[in-house]
């Protein structure tokens, strides 16, 4: 049989997990519920004043989308892993790491792309400016990959152990913090006024070495882990 | 006299009014004690829990050591690797 | 391996070459660490004068400092045996790796609970966000993801090679929050804190310090010596010099 070309493959594979995706699509949901609760419930926690409410909401609408991701982050490799696939993927001829790249890709579009969409929505509804809006957005299109790309090369660690979440949000929390920062600190910037650029541009430089690096970190990680 | 050297001749002075004396004034610590105090309490009880669980640790190790010994010459043959066991 | 490696270093990766090395080192190690730790508390708590600022609560500090920097010192070891764990799959990197782990998270706490009870006397909060502090927390979520990580695991080698490899991912981590901490700290304005109002520290201050440093670093060789000899035990049960300690301990 002749062995697929690269890009091929990577078609392949994209559309593989993308489908298995719309299957679940109910479970593509359950991340945005969650994200709706977390933040209608901070209005009824805090007081509906408004200027409070203004002040956290970016800072509030990330967390919550960063924690939605956190939830939907071990579904990543799971059902691969129950099913042999994904041992299959090591043993192909094709580059893992490129392959996990196109897994990761598929992942964040199924999961982060409709927070994204419904992140201004929850922002409004906590009275976030509509000047910080775009930041907003820009901010979340460049940290949820992040996320992604980080949390995968994790989910790949614990790949086949007796996994709890809670180990994986533990594992988590510490490579988030300049991600969280940053992009907070992008909406903040916008909120007052003041140029937002830079901690986007860190961010964008971050998003760029982790593309290349995370999937890469992610091929050994799952080696280390599937290896008996 | 500098302010340091001035502050604590001060200080003397004020513990002599008191009618303090040197292990009183110490175990005070400047009036700090509730700091000082529990900070060194957690620096001797956290590094005196570290010294003792590997210590309890070896114990149990040991001792299923000994029962795996036990039974497999009751059997008859060598004993295996053993199981994995955590660490505390 | 490369012939620059002296036989002794060799001979050390061996299980019970390391065993009996390690209780040799071990109770020598903890005299210097109790010794040195008596000089340098009398030093830090008897000797030293009360600071012109703080009073006697900056005394916190003899404890505080070498903590700090053994939590550092310990991630940098768990970091380096990682690497060779992982590289080279040598069992003994694994160990001290490993069992380094825990050692570090309690250096971690220690410095944790005691500048915060530093802090509170001194800049009137227990906790504020700067970028040492948010640093040395998120290091203790290191620590903890390390550990938690390394017992999820069935097999105990894979385990150690999994938790070496976070701990290296760590080991990048921590530079960048303490970065972007930084810039958030000036982004938000927030308070510059410092621990000494002068610029150089008395050496009446000083020299308990390196004291208790050194007492620290002692008191770890001596942990580790006993944690690893603890963790070759269960590591190697089925082979015979561990059978012979073994029986030898039940007779005693």
């Amino acid at each position: 049989m002749r062995r697929a070309s690269l890009p091929r493959a990577c078609a392949a594979m994209l559309r593989r997990d993308l489908l298995l995706a719309w299957r679940r699509r109910g479970d593509l949901a359950m991340p945005v519920l969650y994200a709706v609760i977390v933040v209608v419930l901070f209005p009824f926690a805090l007081g509906p004043d408004l200027a409070l409410l203004q002040r956290i909401a970016g800072g509030v609408v990330l967390v919550t989308v960063l924690l939605a991701m956190l939830l939907a982050l071990d579904a990543m490799f799971a059902s691969d892993i129950e099913d042999g696939s994904l041992e299959q993927l090591v043993l192909a001829p094709q580059p893992l790491a490129l392959m996990l790249g196109m897994k990761i890709l598929a992942h964040w579009l199924a999961t982060a792309l409709p927070l994204i969409v419904i992140a201004p929505l929850l922002a409004g509804m906590l009275h976030l400016p509509t000047a910080a809006m775009p930041a907003l957005v820009l901010a979340l299109l460049l940290a949820t990959p992040l996320l992604s790309l980080l949390g995968a090369v994790l989910v790949a660690l614990t790949a086949g152990t007796r996994r709890s979440g809670m180990l994986l949000a533990l594992m988590l929390l510490p490579l988030c913090v300049p991600v969280v920062i940053f992009a907070a600190g992008a909406v903040a910037a916008a909120q007052e006024g003041l140029p937002w650029f830079a901690p986007v541009a860190w961010l964008g430089a971050a998003l760029i070495l982790c593309v290349v690096l995370a999937p890469l970190a992610c091929a050994a990680a799952l080696r280390i882990a599937l290896d008996s | 006299m500098s302010a340091a050297q001035h502050l604590l001749a001060m200080s003397g002075d004020v513990a002599a009014i008191f009618g303090m004396s040197g292990a009183t004034a110490f175990f005070r610590m400047g009036g700090y004690a509730a700091y000082v105090w529990p900070a060194y309490a957690v620096f001797f009880a956290v590094l005196i829990a570290d010294s003792v669980a590997p210590r309890l640790r070896r114990r149990r190790v040991l001792r299923e050591l000994r029962t795996r010994l036990a039974r497999a010459q009751a059997r008859g043959q060598r004993p295996s690797s053993p199981t994995p066991s955590l660490s505390p | 391996m490369s012939s620059w490696i002296p036989l002794w270093l060799h001979k050390l990766g061996s299980p019970p070459t390391f065993y009996r090395f390690a209780g040799a080192v071990r109770p020598w190690a903890m005299g210097l660490a109790l010794l040195a730790g008596a000089i340098g508390l009398y030093g830090g708590l008897v000797l030293a004068p009360a600071d012109y600022q703080q009073g006697d609560a900056y005394r916190i500090i003899f404890i505080h400092v070498p903590s700090a920097w053994m939590s550092m010192f310990v991630y940098a070891v768990m970091g380096v045996s990682g690497f060779m764990a992982l590289v080279w799959r040598m069992k003994l990197a694994e160990v001290v790796a490993m069992e380094s782990a825990p050692i570090g998270a309690a250096f971690t706490l220690i410095t944790l609970v005691t500048g915060s009870l530093w802090g509170k006397p001194m800049w009137g909060t227990w906790w504020t966000w700067d970028a040492r502090l948010t640093s040395e927390l998120v290091l203790l979520f290191l620590y903890l993801g390390v550990i938690g990580l390394y017992h999820a695991f069935e097999d105990r080698r894979q385990g150690a090679r999994a938790a070496s490899f976070l701990a290296i991912i760590g080991v990048i981590n921590v530079p960048i929050v303490h970065f972007s901490v930084t810039w958030w700290n000036t982004l938000h304005q927030g308070s510059t804190v410092n621990i000494f109002g002068h610029s150089k520290m008395a050496w009446d201050m000083l020299w308990p310090l390196l004291v208790m440093t050194l007492a620290t670093k002692a008191y770890y060789v001596a942990s580790l010596c006993r944690r690893a000899r603890t963790d070759l035990l269960a590591l190697e049960g089925g082979k015979d010099w561990v059978r012979r300690i073994a029986e030898d301990e039940a007779t005693r």
